[in-house]
């Protein structure tokens, strides 16, 4: 029967027209696009269901959240490249701040929210094969000869990043130690390095299913995260006694708000974060919460250790990405021929 | 004006060319164009860093040898397909083409599980050689020969099938044994397509990303490929370093495949 094939998406059709005709002039659905890092699957996966239902109750309109994930600086460039962000949540204020410095939000984004727009935080630790075969408890253990190191390019890896300035900051603190000595250390860390993946997940999967090295240079929630996945019986979580401060850090996109209309909602959305609630969400993800309060309630989960802020140690990410990380700097050194 | 035998020349040709102008030519211009932001000493000196220098080296390196090494096993499987008949002949025949369907990653991921120390293969070859091949430049060339082989196979499959068997009875009934007529009739014959069929496995072998960088092991001045390194240096928000790579890359395949389709007119001629 042709004729009723035909005849019946065109009447389909013409029932859809008025909707399509409201929905253009009136009222579009209102969505949101948070674009992401890796780890943050699970967060926000949460949050966005937790903030969807309070943003209807609280203004009467729907809301649908989009989130994507991704390396930290390749979604810093989809967004440069003109994807239209409402809000970042990246792994680190470098990445904000190459999209700001393409005038796409204020410079000053980083005081704009409390605590560096850094509603959670996080650090590098440790994951070892079960029992800790070869004894790791703290930064100078990497270097005893034989253990095998897991992680990421700092190149490519925001996480990365965060495991090369920990162990750099560790160094320094050593009797003695200086820029040089540091420089030395961390050459001989790279040295027991037998791959480089280009992102945090690539590492964990040569480290857990691969069987490559001793230990992996974790973020806290990760190593959380793979022994939910791969098994409490295989892996050990060890906490040296110092690290660093992780501050991933979140920001509206002026451009893109202004001009799609969904400021508001954009700003409740990151604001939310601050929230017992957020907070209490980003503690069960392991993530540590600011809120003295929230984190005092997960203590057991989140032992306390001496951290660092690249900010004390580095003077900040632009420097530590010049002196460091940008071609020629102190990484590429570390892998010139000769040494 | 001469007049031609097929109507629509100027049709068909603009729209040949306006195709091929906005899906090869603008893309390839722009690479060209971006890198000279830097100016030419940029490009040089973003160019003659020891581990770029390294990188291109490793690509061109694997992927000639993934290309040569396919050659054989190329040469084998046409010549199964054409000449053998026996059960699963199109079982084999569909399976030469996995390769261009498979997405690249999945291909590295298996690879990387099959040769990784703990692998299948992987843990019998470090036990019984001391072999490592996941994780070293050998295990590059094992993705760059995944993905080459089906080229070689499939541009000397045809030429063969032409050739017929009887150029090969010929030269049984004058004499020759059969090592003879392969080295004298089939494999003259089949030489231009073993070039063509290299030029492409080896051009599609220097560019390959997503299989190898499972695979690599990643090592700067070790097992670092070229195009990861584009990709680190987009990264850092480097555009124009990137694109210089790129453009190193793509002016030294072409030096390749320029010269690879010279060699073949000489084979062609020396034949004809």
């Amino acid at each position: 029967m042709p004729k009723t094939g035909l005849a019946l998406p065109r009447r389909a059709l013409l029932a859809a027209a008025p909707f399509i005709a409201t929905g253009a002039s009136a009222q579009t659905p209102l969505t949101l696009l948070n674009v992401s890092y890796d780890p943050t699957r699970e967060l926000y996966r949460d949050y966005n269901a937790v903030f969807a239902r309070n943003w209807q109750a609280q203004s009467g309109q729907a809301v649908r959240i989009n989130t994507s994930h991704g390396g930290s600086g390749r979604q810093a460039r989809s967004v440069i490249d003109g994807l239209a962000a409402d809000v970042l949540t990246l792994a680190l204020a470098y990445d904000v701040d190459a999209v700001a410095e393409r005038g796409l939000l204020a410079r000053d984004w980083i005081s704009r929210l409390p605590s560096n727009s850094a509603p959670y935080t996080s650090t590098i630790i440790f994951l070892t094969r079960k029992g800790n075969p070869k004894g790791i408890q703290d930064w100078g253990d990497l270097l005893k000869p034989g253990v095998s190191i897991i992680t990421p390019n700092p190149k490519t890896s925001g996480g990365a990043r965060w495991n090369y300035l920990a162990f750099w900051a560790w160094a320094l603190r050593q009797p003695g130690g200086s820029a040089a000595t540091a420089e030395e250390a961390t050459a001989r860390l790279f040295r027991q390095v037998p791959v480089l993946d280009t992102g945090a997940r690539g590492s964990l999967t040569t480290f857990a299913q691969r069987a490559q090295g001793d230990v992996f240079l974790s973020w806290e929630n990760e190593a959380h995260l793979a022994l939910q996945e791969f098994g409490a019986d295989k892996f050990d979580i060890v906490y040296p006694r110092f690290s660093i401060l992780a501050e991933p850090n979140v920001a509206v996109v002026d451009q893109v708000v202004d001009r799609r209309g969904t400021r508001a909602v954009a700003e409740a959305y990151l604001r939310g974060l601050y929230t017992d609630e957020g907070q209490a969400i980003a503690a069960k993800h392991f993530y540590r919460p600011r809120n003295a309060a929230v984190l005092a309630a997960n203590a057991s989960r989140f032992p306390a250790i001496d951290l660092v802020t690249i900010d004390d140690v580095f003077g900040g990410w632009t420097e530590a990405q010049r002196t460091h990380f940008n071609d020629g700097g102190v990484f590429d050194r570390i892998y010139r021929p000769g040494r | 004006m001469t007049v031609r035998a097929i109507p629509g020349f100027g049709l068909s040709i603009g729209i040949a060319l306006l195709w091929v102008s906005l899906i090869v030519l603008v893309p390839l211009l722009a690479l060209a164009v971006k890198p000279w932001e830097m100016g030419l000493a940029g490009v040089l000196r973003s160019l003659s860093e020891e581990r770029v220098l390294a990188s291109l080296a490793l690509s061109f390196g694997t992927a000639a040898l993934a290309g040569l090494a396919s050659l054989p096993v190329g040469l084998l499987l046409a010549y199964a397909i054409v000449r053998l008949r026996f059960p699963g002949r199109r079982i084999l025949d569909g399976m030469v083409d996995l390769p261009f369907a498979l997405p690249t990653a999945v291909a590295g991921i298996a690879l990387t599980a099959l040769f990784a120390p703990n692998g299948w293969l992987g843990a019998p070859l470090a036990a019984a050689f001391g072999w490592k091949i996941a994780f070293t430049p050998a295990g590059i060339v094992v993705a760059l020969v995944f993905v080459a082989l089906p080229f070689i196979v499939r541009t000397v499959e045809p030429v063969l099938r032409d050739l017929g068997r009887d150029a090969e009875e010929a030269a049984a009934t004058l004499g020759a044994t059969r090592p003879q007529a392969l080295a004298r009739v089939v494999l003259p014959a089949l030489a231009p397509a073993l070039v063509s069929g290299f030029g492409l496995g080896f051009a599609r072998a220097v560019g390959e990303y997503g299989s190898v960088i499972f695979i690599a092991g990643n090592m700067p001045m070790v097992s670092e490929i070229a195009p990861l390194l584009i990709v680190i240096r987009l990264e850092q928000f480097d555009y124009a370093g990137a694109a210089a790579v790129g453009l190193a890359m793509l002016v030294l395949s072409f030096a390749v495949l320029l010269a690879l389709s010279v060699l073949q007119r000489l084979l062609r001629r020396g034949r004809a």
